[in-house]
């Protein structure tokens, strides 16, 4: 199945605000708990409580630190899975058909057992979106939650991915990319939402918002808020009582 | 052509979902634990929770790791090697049980305050205390000393309440937040959905913090300020308000202290307030220019004037107020350089603040009638909100720093306002109207009264008639005179050294004390194991309840394993920290979703037992037998006082008691039904302004927070604090040691002041340039979360984390490793540049170093190779000054643990460093080794 | 990227052997019999050894016949097919060389054209990942192409040919070099395209996801010294391609003719060293590697 559907219906995905993730690493930690139970093999760590553990996630946060010219640095959160990008080389690249992207909503998924464990397609997606899991030498990835989001034995409110359910600042959002009148659509629209590294060409599915201005704070002086400024006659306590008398 | 695989898209997440409350930390969110085949599966937030509402972090969502820890403790343990060594034998529980008491009867026999019980940040401190009590000894406490006390106390002297669990931004409502020395703080879940809804409708945060990480990392502004001088940062605010006039007036007349007249006459009375005869303090009217009962009606309280009585002048409080801060030592220009901060961005805020709290005032058209009787057509609020923790609190000028924050908070009228900051229930509760503390012990019977409270005067210091402290940790002393949590992080150096006297058995639960928890770690671990010329050890017995293999394991000669949170009973008490909030009642319980598979027991039922084969007074009956069967039994039918319990919701035999009633014994069954918690809303007139509400005062008196409306006016002058000072002046019978006079003298003020921290004002900055600060990991509790396999990979080590112009300076490059030196000691951490970071500070995260043998990790694990506490070099005295005394390393009003005063010096480690430093020889494992891969999975 | 000496072999030695299988099946040297024997044996054997080495590498050995199913996009599932056609193609003339001593010609050219396509398919594998910037680049093929060739030509003893070859192959090594250290910064890849954030300042990791490793660093991001790869730049060259050939021009017969091949192959598996290690994968500009 790794030529890539010419469209999709819809097109689900994840909007990630980088103004409002404080990198909490809880959706790391959902993705990993509903995964490990869900959806294939679980994510394995191995030497667990060794001196090198090394686990599979599919989600993970990074962060960085941004200099600017003329105000002072800036700390962002930068939390990053699959993207379930539209041209995805992942998909392409996959010889056993194991990678796939779903024509209804355009989920990028491994289908387990078929994967070989080459690990191409970890190869060729540019984000670092898919990790060989080291105990079943099959390739993970984000499914967006896909045994959550159409699973009738969950709640209608619940049928969401774990990690936009948990986080505790809202910085995820889900929904429907190609429907321009959808929440994530608008969010888009309104904060300037761009591609991770769209020069890679793999027009990403996910979008991300920037962070807001920040240190941008302007406010003149308070002398010039307040008049008559109570400096201005009889000083202080002058003030104070012409102000009390018309309490 | 293709045939799309079809993956199960509705697999059954398991067999039933049981709703129970997280303990990955103090916030208490609601969780829904999914079995499978009667195991844990899955982990999710409750979405009807009123902590979390579905939410949940990466330590809750954690928790299933955290109960399958391999570190977890599978019996009670007798020590059989070297106290340290970690060598233990598996015993029976009845031997456990047999040899406490057989330790404990005595002492209580004889002389009960030879027994030191001290708790962590369990939740069930009023339980613990309670026993205590009943026990008879003088020493208990929680771990609330070394905490967040000086933002507790500072709280309820000032305003009735504090930040954190006794309140709460009004997150919907505010336009401006600023958030000072917050990493992580205990309503973890709450602030970021709160940051999140502020952010989702562009209201402005400004976080005032040395480090721009997390929250501080999303503040639209951030002020790096320099460590330990927020008092002079916000006190410079102050004045520019002042300077300006934008203060609420009316706010301060109505709902303060602002215009009780103060004493100018020096003598015993001076800075006391004027009070009639019955004793109420007295105002000036404007109207008559009479000295009048502060609640006359139809006054008009003056702010500037005084009265002359007999030749004695008496000045509003306002007044006092005003001349000390619109002096120029708080002008923005005059603290800048110490602040760390370009004067035109104090002013910047100073005029936002203004501008967002006057201009844009918002209203709630919600009559209200205050406790004067004075109807108010609407709720009036300043969309201003503030929020600090530790960072302004855990310093020796924390107290007064956080008395600056909230007297500022007031100035602009938006304390219990919509918009700015609100109370949660029980708050707000004055000084006045908690307990003052307690130490009278006699041999075989409790406590005179509870242990912990808020003395108004050195009345009621737990002095001896010689000024000896009462209590081992010297809580409310002359040491500490309002240390309302006790001073867990002197127990055991006092313990040792026998002073104020020698204890028997130090009896310690869910608190790290041999490790992260404790000052000065290296030495406390040789003082715990620190013999005697006989060969005894100093501090003679030592019994500990863990749930885990932890540090402090390796020093006890007994153990009582605890069962983990999703195995045991618990209660969120209203008594205790429960979990309300600004707008509603609420508690919850933890009750076993699982059975242990060990022989580990819930330590509460424990303790329950323990008391009753001590015949412990109120936990046997008559004739002697146990009166609870279990904590579950206690929690259900206990009583404080009649009617009210350990749980609030579903009291009273029908289960429809709200607050008040009589037991119920099916309780906890009605608590499980309602998804662990039951919450009750507090109508909507009562909703703000809460101290001086009537409708809120007598909705608190019906549910059981008040026995009767207790009405009060905010603190801006503390007359609690001014009696200290008098006393320190040489006025009255208890005075302090000619030693602390002058020091009390100074940081007694009754107005909110700065001072540069006690480890500032002695250190060259030459010997020691920077401040070294420690955060909490967001996804790590504590030392709990590195024996989870999935948090330990997010943070499995300390890197020292180090501002560019130090980076250069000393010609680190990555991989690089530093040595770090505080007068206490030294350390060796990896560096990692950092250039958002006050540029004379740097840090690392907080408890994440290990030593090596602890909580089933191998010993070269990086927790233990490449992390180190900083509390190697945090000493619990402050270096001697040549006077024969050593001033401990604490705030001088509360006793608050002064964590970050630290000051070190930086050096590039020799090159081929690889390994931390102090690298403590390991501990032997009290549990078998863990498995080295996982692939959890619960099968269905 | 990693140097997994399992795709190491692989690359070289099946390269050899489909090389080596080119130039016997275009019957530029007909060998028959035992000579046959020996050089279609060593063709299968390179070829086939390689294919192991691959399998090897693999999560999954036991599936791997799927992998011939998706030669319609991807080139790895391609190579798989080509390989096993050029192998099973090739086998008529082979056998008829040995046994009968007599080529088939038709057979022959087949299963030359395939193994050439077999080497492409090779080196597209890697060309093809434009996240590898050094990869994605039409010297990757040249080279893969040119190695084999080369290589093939040495055993069967075309020296001429070889050294032409050979020297070929040097120069499109100095091209994939050279236009393999741009490459990155043409592909426009950086931090801040990576995270959006360039716009704003200068985008620097300040920390990694996890401080414990992970398989996207092991296999993804692996540091070499620029000292180091110019002296496995030297060798792969002097040794891969100049030293070879100038033995192939000199008259000295089998000795020479071994030498040359020894050599080629030890330049080989230090150029492929490189090829991978040398290689930066845009994800490590998520981890600040670059
Ligand atoms: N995830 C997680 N949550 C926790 C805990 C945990 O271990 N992990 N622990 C719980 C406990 S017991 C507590 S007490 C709370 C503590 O909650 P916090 O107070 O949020 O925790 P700290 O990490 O101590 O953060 C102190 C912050 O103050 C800053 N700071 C230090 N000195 C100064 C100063 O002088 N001025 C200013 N403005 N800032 C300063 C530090 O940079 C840091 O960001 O968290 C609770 N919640
Ligand atoms: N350098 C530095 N040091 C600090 C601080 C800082 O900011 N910087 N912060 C200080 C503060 S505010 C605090 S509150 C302390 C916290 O210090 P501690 O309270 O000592 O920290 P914890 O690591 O949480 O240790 C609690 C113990 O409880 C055990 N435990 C966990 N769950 C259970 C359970 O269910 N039952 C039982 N019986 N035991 C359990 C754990 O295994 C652990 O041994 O650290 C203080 N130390
Ligand atoms: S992010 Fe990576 S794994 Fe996901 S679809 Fe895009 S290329 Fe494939
Ligand atoms: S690792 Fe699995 S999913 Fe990825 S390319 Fe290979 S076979 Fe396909
Ligand atoms: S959508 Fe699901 S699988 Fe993807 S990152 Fe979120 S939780 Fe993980
Ligand atoms: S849960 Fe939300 S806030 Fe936390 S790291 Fe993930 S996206 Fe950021
Ligand atoms: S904040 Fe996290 S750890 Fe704390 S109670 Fe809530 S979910 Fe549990
Ligand atoms: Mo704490």
């Amino acid at each position: 199945m790794t030529c890539l559907p010419k469209t999709t219906e819809r097109k689900l995905g994840l909007v990630i605000d980088l103004d409002t993730c404080v990198g909490c690493h809880a959706c790391v930690i959902s993705c990993k708990g509903w995964n490990t139970e869900h959806y294939g093999a679980p994510l394995s760590d191995m030497d667990a409580y060794g001196g090198a553990p090394e686990g599979t996630f599919l989600n993970r946060v990074h962060t960085f630190e941004v200099a600017r010219p003329e105000a002072p640095p800036m700390v962002v959160h930068f939390p990053k899975s699959c993207l379930h990008c539209d041209d995805a080389p992942c998909v392409t690249v996959c010889p056993t058909g194991a990678s796939y992207k779903r024509t209804e909503d355009g989920i990028v998924l491994v289908n387990e057992t078929d994967c070989i464990g080459c690990g191409l397609c970890a190869w060729a997606c540019p984000y670092g979106a898919r990790e060989m899991d080291g105990a079943e030498k099959v390739m993970k990835k984000c499914t967006l939650c896909v045994d959550r989001i159409y699973n009738d034995t969950l709640s209608p409110e619940d049928r969401e991915p774990a990690c936009v359910r948990t986080c505790p600042s809202g910085a995820r959002h889900f929904g429907d990319l190609s429907d321009p009148d959808s929440d994530v659509s608008r969010l888009v629209a309104a904060r300037g939402g761009f591609d991770l590294m769209p020069e890679q060409g793999t027009a990403p599915v996910n979008k991300y918002l920037p962070p807001r201005g920040r240190d941008t704070l302007a406010t003149p002086d308070l002398a010039s808020l307040c008049e008559p400024a109570p400096a201005a006659a009889g000083g202080f306590l002058g003030w104070l009582d012409r102000t009390l008398e018309k309490l | 052509m293709f045939s799309q695989p079809s993956p199960e898209l509705c697999p059954k997440v398991g067999d039933e979902i049981r709703k129970t409350t997280c303990y990955m930390c103090a916030c208490r969110c609601g969780i829904d634990v999914h079995l499978k085949d009667g195991k844990v599966a899955y982990i999710e937030g409750n979405r009807d929770h009123p902590v979390n509402r579905g939410v949940l972090c990466a330590k809750g969502s954690a928790g299933i790791m955290q109960h399958l820890s391999p570190a977890r403790l599978r019996a009670p343990l007798k020590r059989v090697g070297p106290r340290g060594s970690g060598e233990f034998e598996e015993i029976s529980w009845d031997e456990a049980l047999q040899t406490a008491t057989d330790w404990l009867r005595p002492l209580r026999e004889a002389a009960p305050e030879k027994l030191a019980f001290f708790t962590g940040r369990d939740q069930s401190q009023s339980f613990t205390g309670w026993w205590a009590q009943s026990f008879g000894t003088p020493n208990w406490a929680a771990h609330g000393g070394f905490c967040s006390v000086n933002m507790a106390a500072a709280g309820i002297y000032t305003m009735g309440g504090s930040f954190w669990e006794f309140g709460q931004p009004d997150w919907d409502r505010t336009k401006l937040f600023l958030l000072f020395g917050v990493a992580e703080d205990h309503d973890s879940n709450p602030i970021k959905m709160g940051l999140g809804k502020l952010k989702a409708r562009g209201a402005r945060v400004i976080g005032v913090n040395p480090i721009r990480s997390g929250y501080n990392a999303i503040a639209d502004d951030w002020v790096g300020i320099t460590p330990g001088t927020d008092g002079l940062f916000i006190l410079a605010l102050v004045h520019e308000l002042l300077r300006a006039g934008k203060i609420d007036l009316r706010y301060l007349i109505r709902y303060t202290n602002a215009p009780y007249l103060v004493n100018a006459h020096d003598g015993p009375e001076k800075g006391l307030f004027l009070r009639g005869t019955d004793g109420k303090p007295l105002v000036r009217d404007r109207r008559t220019g009479q000295a009048v009962a502060w609640d006359s009606p139809d006054i008009s309280p003056d702010l500037g004037n005084g009265v002359e009585i007999g030749g004695v002048t008496h000045l509003p409080v306002f007044r006092h107020l005003a001349d000390r801060y619109l002096a120029d030592d708080y002008a923005p220009e005059n603290v800048a350089e110490r602040c760390g901060l370009p004067a035109p961005r104090i002013r910047a805020i100073a005029a936002e603040i203004a501008r967002v709290a006057f201009d844009e005032e918002i209203t709630i058209d919600q009559p209200w009638t205050d406790f004067r009787g004075v109807t108010h057509e609407q709720m009036v609020g300043r969309p201003v909100a503030m929020h600090a923790m530790r960072g302004v609190s855990a310093h020796s000028n924390g107290f007064q720093t956080c008395r600056a924050l909230h007297l500022l908070q007031i100035l602009i009228g938006s304390i219990e306002t919509p918009g700015g900051f609100r109370f949660k229930p029980p708050y707000p509760k004055p000084p006045e109207a908690h307990p003052r503390p307690h130490a009278g012990f006699t041999p075989g019977q409790p406590l005179d009264g509870p242990h912990l409270g808020y003395p108004l005067g050195p009345e009621h210091l737990l002095i001896d008639d010689a000024g000896r402290p009462k209590r081992i940790d010297k809580a409310f002393s002359w040491d500490a005179p309002m240390s309302a949590h006790g001073l867990m992080h002197m127990v055991i150096s006092n313990a040792h050294a026998g002073d104020p006297y020698e204890i028997d058995t130090l009896f310690l639960y869910m608190a790290n004390m041999a490790w992260n928890s404790s000052m000065n770690t290296s030495q406390v671990m040789e003082m715990l194991t620190d013999q005697n010329d006989d060969g005894s050890y100093r501090i003679p017995r030592i019994i500990y309840s863990d749930a885990y293999s932890s540090e402090m394991v390796a020093f006890a000669d007994l153990i009582l394993p605890d069962t983990t949170y999703l195995e045991r009973h618990d209660c969120i008490s209203l008594l205790d920290r429960p979990i309300c909030e600004a707008e509603a009642l609420a508690d919850s319980i933890r009750w076993p979703v699982v059975a242990p598979d060990r022989d580990v027991r819930p330590f509460q039922s424990v303790l329950l037992d323990l008391g009753a084969r001590l015949g412990l007074p109120g936990m046997v009956h008559e004739d002697g037998t146990a009166k609870f069967r279990d904590y579950a039994d206690y929690i259900t039918h206990h009583e404080r006082r009649p009617g009210i319990g350990p749980l609030a919701g579903f009291r009273g035999a029908e289960g429809a008691g709200k607050g008040r009633g009589a037991p119920n014994p099916d309780q906890i069954d009605r608590y499980i039904e309602n998804g662990g918690f039951w919450i009750d809303h507090i109508p909507s007139e009562a909703q703000f302004f809460k101290p001086w509400n009537a409708a809120y005062q007598d909705w608190a008196v019906a549910r059981g927070l008040y026995d009767s409306p207790q009405p009060y006016l905010f603190n801006l002058y503390s007359e609690p604090m001014r009696k200290f000072q008098l006393a320190a002046e040489g006025h009255g019978h208890r005075q302090p040691p000619d030693h602390l006079r002058a020091r009390l003298t100074q940081t007694m003020d009754p107005l909110p002041l700065w001072y540069p921290t006690f480890t500032d004002a002695e250190t060259d900055p030459a010997d020691y340039p920077l401040h070294a600060l420690t955060q909490r990991p967001m996804a790590h509790y504590h030392s709990w979360g590195s024996q989870n396999a999935w948090l330990r990979q997010i943070h499995g080590h300390t890197p020292l984390y180090v501002a560019a112009d130090i980076w250069a300076a000393h010609d680190f490059s990555e991989g690089d490793w530093a040595v770090l030196t505080s007068p206490h000691g030294r350390i060796t951490l990896p560096v990692v540049r950092m250039d958002a970071l006050n540029p004379r500070t740097v840090w690392t995260w907080n408890a994440i170093a290990k030593r090596r043998g602890a909580w089933a990790l191998d010993p070269t694990a990086p927790e233990a190779t490449r992390s180190s506490l900083l509390n190697h070099l945090i000493h619990e005295l402050l270096p001697p000054k040549g006077d024969g005394l050593r001033w401990a390393n604490s705030d001088p009003i509360t006793g608050q643990a002064a964590w970050y005063d630290l000051r070190v010096r930086i050096e590039k480690a020799p090159a081929g460093q690889s390994v931390s430093y102090p690298a403590h020889p390991p501990q032997k494992a009290a549990v078998p080794r863990p498995p080295k891969n996982l692939a959890q999975h619960v099968k269905g | 990227m990693h140097p997994a000496p399992s795709l190491i072999l692989f690359t070289v030695l099946s390269g050899t052997g489909f090389g080596l299988l080119v130039w016997l099946g275009l019957g530029l040297r007909a060998p028959t019999g035992l000579a046959a024997f020996i050089l279609f044996g060593l063709g299968y054997g390179l070829s086939g050894a390689g294919l192991l080495a691959a399998a090897f590498h693999l999560g999954h050995p036991e599936r791997a016949l799927k992998a011939f199913t998706q030669w319609r996009s991807s080139w790895l599932s391609r190579e798989a097919v080509l390989a096993t056609a050029t192998l099973g193609v090739m086998a008529p003339h082979a056998a008829s060389s040995v046994f009968a001593h007599a080529p088939l010609p038709v057979f022959g050219w087949l299963g030359a054209a395939l193994a050439l396509a077999t080497i492409l398919a090779t080196a597209m594998i890697y060309t093809q990942i434009k996240a590898v910037p050094r990869w994605a680049h039409w010297s990757t093929p040249l080279v893969f192409i040119l190695a084999a060739l080369a290589g093939g030509a040495v055993i069967a003893a075309q020296a001429t040919l070889g050294a032409w070859l050979m020297l070929g192959l040097g120069l499109a090594m100095a091209v994939h070099w050279y236009s393999g250290d741009r490459q990155f910064a043409a592909s426009g890849s950086t931090l801040g395209s990576a995270t959006g954030l360039g716009g704003l300042g200068t985008v620097r990791l300040l920390e990694p996801p996890h401080s414990g490793q992970n398989y996207l660093l092991r296999e993804m991001v692996h540091v070499i010294g620029r000292k180091h790869a110019n002296k496995l730049r030297a060798i792969s060259l002097g040794a891969g391609a100049l030293l070879p050939a100038l033995l192939l021009l000199l008259p000295m017969g089998y000795a020479a003719v071994t030498l040359a091949l020894i050599a080629h192959l030890g330049g080989m598996l230090a150029q492929r060293w490189l090829f991978f290690a040398e290689a930066e994968h845009v994800v490590g500009l998520y981890y600040g590697q670059r």
